[in-house]
């Protein structure tokens, strides 16, 4: 195998799988030059749909099946929304497997830890390569080694570029829609299994091979309103469930009693009033993160203070964000995934809660999306390093554990890029002389709040001059690691094979960083 | 304790760990399980087997359920099985292993606090709970004070008192405020233990609870005095805090004040207090629960008592604990009742109550303001060498500037 150094230093493959590697550029630098790739004629439907109400409506499985003509080395792509409820993955793949198909390529946008069923699977030889996110079981196997092929990690706007540019060329979609009806067309907003936007779905849907619908919830055409357009969709059929609604939403969202995680939370709020960040019109992105919803409650009392409205509130969706839309202080929340059901109800019946998709709110081909609209952004991190790259995905011991989910592209695209995180989880520190691995280049990355102060790029001046001017607690990066290390002692480093086991895309398409196998123990 | 005991110390949670000691006849064994284990089992390792050396132990089954507890953490936890198992440090350090000599053993090299600092709020850490202790220096509190006393079980006493003086004795991550350990009772020999163990990390500052009568300072005093000795530690450099939280200790709350030249502050224990003279609770709906619990009203005898013989023993009353975490706004009503008194603190038991005690006991902006021209005032009567200033129709004397001083000084604390 042939290696390059991208321009972080990161050592990367040439080319995998018989496919070139382009080596990360920089964070705007577009690698690929934006030029489709010779795969995209993959969405050729070339059929006129013959006079009359074609009929869509698939009997059980089987005949789903027969009529897929799935073969072995086909890639099948799922969506998220139902979280760690889901049941399809796991069905279908299982289904498959029955049926003696081998070889598979799963593209999901993310998977839960209910996914470790895949395991087995993996291990036969049924999936042999994922193109998505990997945690838990699945993560520790693909660190092992054990799936056949190079995985690839991207983020949620890498992935609808990737499907839009036919990088990825999906075979099967399978979407599961909480309420659809026999046309196709599908929300997550009501029915039994409602987990609220069905937006990660939808470049599945605009460009796969074939657009399969599965629901539980079967409404008479047409389905109000609808997130998948039944124009795009090929097959549907009913099953019992979908899904087990109390782990689609998790119904509490409980700020955080962590006095280390609320002090976090409470200098990320006076970071963002005291740079003049929270200006009336404003807008930002937090998650639903113990930090993130802490530092949104904080921001929200100090934004009441100073009678400031944000325009509005990007990402998931909570119930905190539902009460600060209802209370005016938020104009909009632009949802992308409802993570209870106060959201889910909000998103449904509040014309303010707008439904996104990946393609609106990261698109990095788009013409500007959602996220470039932001003001700030306030996201988490696994590892910083003296150089403000950051890592999401592998754990220090170089494990996989996580997916990237929308953190490149809104690191990428806001204003202000601030990462959240206590500078020592248990023992070990958070800041790196270098990362495991990079998923986001520490030039898009402005500042980094922990408990033990304020790191600010110094790419951002102006933004550590007012920092510093409103007294909060600034710290060199640097000297901030070597003040957490005196109290945890310095972590040994994970001994890796040179195997690539993944590959981490940037939101172009380039290659930003390896994951490498771990050596067995 | 028999040869064939097995020893426990720790818990095998989140920040902490479990360390086992089994006793044989067999050559050591050291044995480590932690979630952290790929990045800290080498360094876990090497402390488990300077602790062994250092303590001379030969034989035995070492065992360690790690939860990525801190060095010191598991090095603590190690000293107390080692110790319940009956081994005593040598002398002559870092022999054996090539090792750096384990550290845990020599005098901390902490200054003094200043007599008369701001102790507007203690915060109560459990003192066998290293999860709690890490971050504690970070929340705002004046004073963090790690308890041996009710939040430890008889059980526990023994390894947290090992586990507090090893966090006292590192010196990264307690710098902004003051330190001070609750000791038990000194009537009691567990009191005289934590005295004995805890005195080498010098702590700025001993609580003594239960406190009844000048003798209960003036043993704690004497044990103090022969520990300073002993550890080449300068004389009274460590305060005492007598807590009186009984009838017998109001009624004597003059002499305890004036008990020993270490005192800098007395404190109130209200929960105790009200257990011990056999208060009851005023029903919900009643005229007098109007009041609220935060009206403490069984108790304010003994709160206006303590701040008497504090204040004219020249040293600081400070107001006990609000302990319904949840209930912020009795919290605050509390804290106002506490500064009416004339109180210049209160405790707290959860780092949340922070904020809200901090801006009770924090001047107001007119009261620094006020300050703030009283100090201009008579900075400028210095400068043209005029006597007397008056000062919206006051005397401006040295009393009222110092005053001044202390709430301009005060109002910069806190977030």
């Amino acid at each position: 195998m042939e290696w390059t150094n991208n321009a972080l230093g990161r050592k990367i493959p040439t080319a995998i799988d018989g496919k070139l590697c382009l080596p990360f550029q920089g964070a705007f630098a577009d690698s690929r030059g934006g030029e489709p790739s010779a795969a995209f004629s993959q969405r050729a439907h070339r059929t006129i749909p013959p006079r009359q109400k074609p009929d869509k409506r698939v009997a059980d499985w089987d005949e789903l099946f027969d009529r897929l003509e799935l073969r072995d080395g086909a890639r099948i792509s799922f969506h998220h929304h139902l979280r760690n409820g889901d049941r399809i993955v796991n069905e279908v793949v299982a289904r498959l497997a029955a049926r003696g198909v081998r070889d598979l390529t799963i593209v999901p946008s993310a998977l839960f830890p209910v996914h470790d069923a895949l395991v087995p699977y993996i291990r036969e030889g049924v999936v042999t390569k994922i193109e998505g996110s990997m945690n838990g079981a699945i993560g520790a196997a693909c660190s092992r080694g054990e799936i056949q092929h190079t995985c690839v990690l991207r983020s949620h706007g890498g992935r609808q570029r990737a499907i839009q540019e036919g990088d990825i060329s999906i075979d099967a979609a399978f979407i599961a829609a909480p309420t659809a009806d026999p046309y196709g067309n599908a929300n997550g907003l009501f029915g039994p299994s409602a987990c609220g936007p069905l937006g990660y779905a939808k470049p599945d849907s605009e460009y796969a091979g074939k657009v399969v619908v599965i629901t539980d919830n079967l409404v008479p055409y047409p389905c109000a309103p609808w997130s998948i357009s039944g124009a795009n969709v090929d097959y549907v059929l009913k099953v019992e469930s979908i899904g087990d609604s109390s782990k689609i939403v998790s119904g509490t969202t409980q700020i955080t009693k962590s006095p280390t995680q609320l002090r976090i939370a409470q200098l990320a709020a006076r970071f963002i009033e005291a740079t003049g960040l929270m200006k009336d019109g404003f807008s930002f992105q937090a998650g639903a993160g113990g930090i993130s919803l802490a530092a949104t409650v904080f921001l929200a009392e100090r934004m009441r203070k100073a009678g400031v409205n944000a325009s509005f509130a990007h990402g998931g969706a909570t119930k905190v964000l539902v009460a600060l839309l209802e209370e005016g202080l938020l104009g909009s929340i632009i949802d992308l995934q409802s993570f209870d059901l106060d959201a889910v109800r909000s998103c449904a019946a509040n014309p303010k809660h707008i439904e996104s998709d990946p393609y609106v709110s990261y698109g990095p081909h788009s013409r500007g999306s959602v996220a470039n609209m932001l003001d700030v952004a306030l996201m988490g991190a696994t590892e910083i390093d003296i150089d403000f790259n950051v890592n999401v995905v592998t754990h220090s011991d170089g494990f996989l554990l996580h997916g990237i989910g929308g953190h490149s592209d809104a690191c990428a695209s806001a204003g202000c890029t601030i990462i959240t995180a206590p500078s020592f989880r248990k023992r070990i520190p958070i800041i790196r002389e270098k990362v495991t691995t990079v998923t986001c280049p520490g030039e898009v990355i402005d500042v980094l709040i922990t408990e033990r102060g304020i790191a600010v790029n110094p790419k951002r001046e102006d933004l550590l001059w007012k920092a510093k001017k409103a007294d909060l607690p600034c710290v060199n990066i640097a000297q901030l690691m070597r003040e957490v290390q005196a109290i945890t002692g310095v972590p040994a480093s994970p001994r890796f094979t040179d195997r690539p086991v993944a590959l981490i895309e940037w939101r172009d398409g380039s290659i930003i960083d390896t994951v490498w196998q771990m050596e067995p123990e | 304790m028999s040869e064939s005991q097995v020893v426990e110390a720790g818990f095998a949670s989140k920040s902490d760990c479990l360390a086992r000691y089994t006793p044989s006849a067999d050559t050591i064994s050291v044995s480590i399980e932690s979630s952290v284990g790929a990045l800290f089992g080498g360094e876990i390792r090497r402390s488990a087997l300077e602790l062994l050396d250092s303590y001379g132990v030969e034989t035995g089954r070492l065992e360690i359920e790690d939860e990525g507890a801190l060095d010191l953490v598991i090095r603590a936890r190690i000293e107390a099985v080692l110790r319940m198992a009956g081994f005593s440090r040598k002398t002559g350090l870092g022999v054996g292993f090539g090792s750096q000599p384990d550290e845990g053993c020599a005098t901390a090299a902490r200054a003094p606090s200043s007599r008369d600092r701001t102790r507007q709020i203690r915060l109560y850490v459990p003192g066998d709970q290293p999860h709690f202790a890490i971050n504690a220096d970070l929340y705002g509190s004046d004073m963090l004070v790690f308890d041996l006393e009710d939040s430890v079980a008889a059980e526990r006493k023994f390894e947290a008192r090992i586990l507090v003086r090893r966090l006292l004795e590192n010196d990264l991550l307690f710098g902004k405020s003051e330190v001070a350990v609750r000791i038990n009772m000194i009537r009691d020999e567990c009191g005289k233990a934590d005295v004995d163990e805890i005195v080498a990390a010098r702590p700025h500052a001993i609580l003594l609870p239960k406190c009844e009568s000048s003798n209960d300072v003036a043993m704690l005093d004497r044990l103090l005095s022969l520990q300073e000795k002993e550890k080449g530690i300068e004389k009274n450099s460590i305060h005492i805090i007598p807590i009186i939280e009984t009838a017998a200790g109001v009624l004597n709350a003059v002499e305890i004040a004036r008990a020993s030249e270490r005192n800098v502050a007395l404190a109130f224990g209200y929960e105790d207090f009200s257990r011990d003279i056999c208060a009851k609770p005023i029903p919900a709906g009643s005229t007098g629960a109007v009041l609220g619990k935060s009206a403490q009203i069984e108790a304010l005898l003994a709160r206006e008592m303590i701040v008497l013989a504090a204040r004219s023993a020249g040293i600081q009353p400070l107001d006990s604990v609000f302990s319904d975490i949840e209930d912020t706004d009795g919290l605050t009503e509390s804290c106002y009742q506490a500064r009416a008194l004339g109180f210049e603190g209160k405790a707290v038991i959860h780092p949340s109550q922070i904020e809200h005690v901090r801006r009770v006991f924090s001047p107001s902006e007119e009261e620094v303001e006020r300050a703030k021209a009283i100090v201009a005032a008579y900075e400028e009567s210095l400068k043209g060498g005029r006597g007397a200033v008056v000062f919206d129709g006051q005397m401006i004397d040295a009393p009222l500037v110092s005053k001044a001083r202390r709430v301009i000084e005060e109002s910069t604390r806190g977030e």
